[in-house]
């Protein structure tokens, strides 16, 4: 199986001694759409910030594509795109010049860089909004924005960090049915999300992270076949199964009284 | 990258940059106009008449190439420091040019060439201000632009680090306030060096600024302080040690990768 995405042991301290990740492995095979689902503060930002070179790792190693990424970090680089969490886009830059933009850090002369982020724009339902400023879109229309950004330079393997959030109902259902056809192209699709539901229409293999370990991963079926009736302990709201399994391998345990 | 690839990522840097700055132009290009037309005003027309002749020139002639040296200084720095602050700070965005394949190199050329383009059109404004006032003596076309070049380049390399390093917005605004200015009033920008008594004319000796003017000055006037060449030698060290300084914070991370 060829690896689009291959983690080995990664651990990360931060300055303030927060250990973030702590000897953390994923693979990720080619072509697949693979969700890396966690509570608050369990290290995925921090992972697609050390898969991406925004954040420097203290151990371990990662491959892109088999690439290894301290070795040929300019080839790895090339490979991925990225959707942050959080905004960080120029907020007086124009929406086509953000993306045509992005595309001249890699290398793409404007000539080509244009058509591509018009067909971009197009596809993100943002072609409209082409020279308005990125601080007069609305939030959704923002994170549709850094998607278009992220894939100015074709790359094999795209990092969601939580796309969909505040992103409406209707939007997030055609933003999904392109990711799909991306992926129906062959780009590997690593994605954050707390919206299970989501994942689980979605997402070939899944994996948990907590505090910074994975605590389980799989096929989708794989993880939805842990789910435990007996362990069933919420009375009241139910949510979906992978939602009580992630439940399950994530709530913090009962302390003993 | 191929260095084509390098080129069209550094073209790109600086083209943003020019169209913000166009963009503000009142905030870029307008006070620089504003202040040294007033300088000029000041202290060239009305005091240099008083004044008469410094080494042998008129007062306002005297103090044009300061002038116009002053705002290069300034503006190639603010221009770097803040741009990279912005962008580091507010809205993150330094992450676009972070992911991409862009060696660091090449990003220190881009944000350099973009306060260097900042720095020589609002000294090529002010020049033009000052045509208003008296007409401009050039000894040496050369010597002005190679000094105004390296004022730029090394002030934009003064401004990146500092960008680089600063935690807050304080820290961008307290080096142009506490250390520019006293370094650009005290090289020299209104009085020849040889004027000053005692240990204030060694302290200028170690003052980048004083290299600059007397370098710049020369070009016009054809008279310096110092030796025009011990001047550029002193200064194309400290952009070499500059932009040691800044490729190694960008080599390492520091302050822009956690
Ligand atoms: N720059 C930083 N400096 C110090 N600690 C950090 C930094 N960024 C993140 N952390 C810490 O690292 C841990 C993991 O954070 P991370 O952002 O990776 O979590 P996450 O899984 O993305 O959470 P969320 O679902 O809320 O986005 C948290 O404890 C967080 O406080
Ligand atoms: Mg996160």
């Amino acid at each position: 199986m060829e690896l689009a995405l291959d983690i080995q042991n990664l651990q990360k301290k931060y300055a303030d001694g927060t250990p973030a990740l702590q000897g953390v492995s994923l693979q990720v095979p080619k072509g697949d759409f693979y969700a890396l689902l966690g509570p608050n503060g369990a290290g995925k930002t921090t992972l697609i910030g050390i898969a991406t070179g925004l954040v420097n790792k203290t151990g371990g190693s990662f491959k892109i594509d088999g690439i290894d990424f301290d070795a040929h970090p300019e080839k790895a680089r090339r490979k991925v795109g990225v959707v942050p969490q959080n905004l960080n886009v120029d907020f007086f830059g124009k929406v086509i010049d953000i993306v045509v933009n992005q595309g001249g850090y890699y290398g793409i002369p404007r000539s080509v860089a244009l058509p591509r982020a018009e067909a971009l724009l197009t596809a993100v339902g943002l072609s409209d909004k082409r020279t308005t400023q990125a601080r007069q879109l609305s939030g959704g229309m923002q994170r549709r924005l850094m998607i278009a950004r992220a894939l100015i330079h074709e790359p094999d393997l795209l990092f969601l960090d939580e796309p969909t959030a505040g992103v409406d109902i209707e939007m997030r259902r055609s933003m999904w049915d392109y990711l799909k056809t991306l992926t129906a192209r062959g780009v590997t699709i690593l994605l954050t999300t707390h919206y299970l539901e989501e994942a689980e229409q979605l997402a070939k293999h899944v994996a948990i992270i907590n505090k910074g370990t994975i605590v389980a991963d799989g096929t989708m079926d794989e993880i939805l076949a842990r789910y435990d009736e007996a362990q069933q302990q919420h009375k009241g709201y139910r949510g979906s199964r992978l939602e009580e399994v992630f439940l399950q391998l994530t709530r913090e345990p009962e302390k003993p009284s | 990258m191929t260095s084509y690839e390098q080129w069209i990522s550094f073209y790109t840097i600086v083209r943003k940059d020019v169209v913000r700055m166009l963009r503000i132009w009142p905030q870029t290009f307008l006070p620089a106009i504003v202040t040294s037309a007033l300088y000029f005003l000041v202290f060239g027309a009305f005091m240099g008449s008083r004044i008469g002749t410094i080494e042998g020139v008129p007062y306002i002639m005297f103090i044009v190439p300061g002038l116009v040296m002053m705002q290069a200084v300034m503006n190639s720095y603010t221009n770097v420091a803040f741009v990279m602050f912005q962008s580091k700070f507010f809205n993150r965005n330094i992450d676009e040019i972070l992911v991409s394949p862009t060696p660091p190199w090449v990003l220190i050329a881009g944000f350099v060439a973009g306060g260097v383009l900042r720095g020589v059109v609002t000294a090529l404004l002010v020049l033009l201000v000052a045509l208003v006032f008296t007409p401009l003596a050039i000894f040496n076309g050369f010597i002005i632009a190679l000094f105004l070049i390296l004022a730029s380049v090394i002030f934009a390399l003064g401004g990146l680090t500092n960008g680089v390093f600063a935690k807050s917005m304080d820290a961008i605004n307290i080096v142009p306030t506490f250390v520019l200015q006293p370094l650009v009033y005290l090289g020299g920008v209104f009085y020849s060096a040889k004027t000053l008594p005692g240990i204030w004319g060694e302290v200028t000796m170690i003052d980048p600024i004083f290299y600059l003017v007397n370098g710049f000055r020369y070009g016009f006037i054809g008279k310096s302080d110092v030796s025009v060449w011990l001047a550029i030698g002193v200064l194309c060290a400290l952009a070499a040690l500059l932009f040691a300084v800044v490729l190694y914070l960008l080599r390492t991370g520091l302050g822009l990768r956690q």
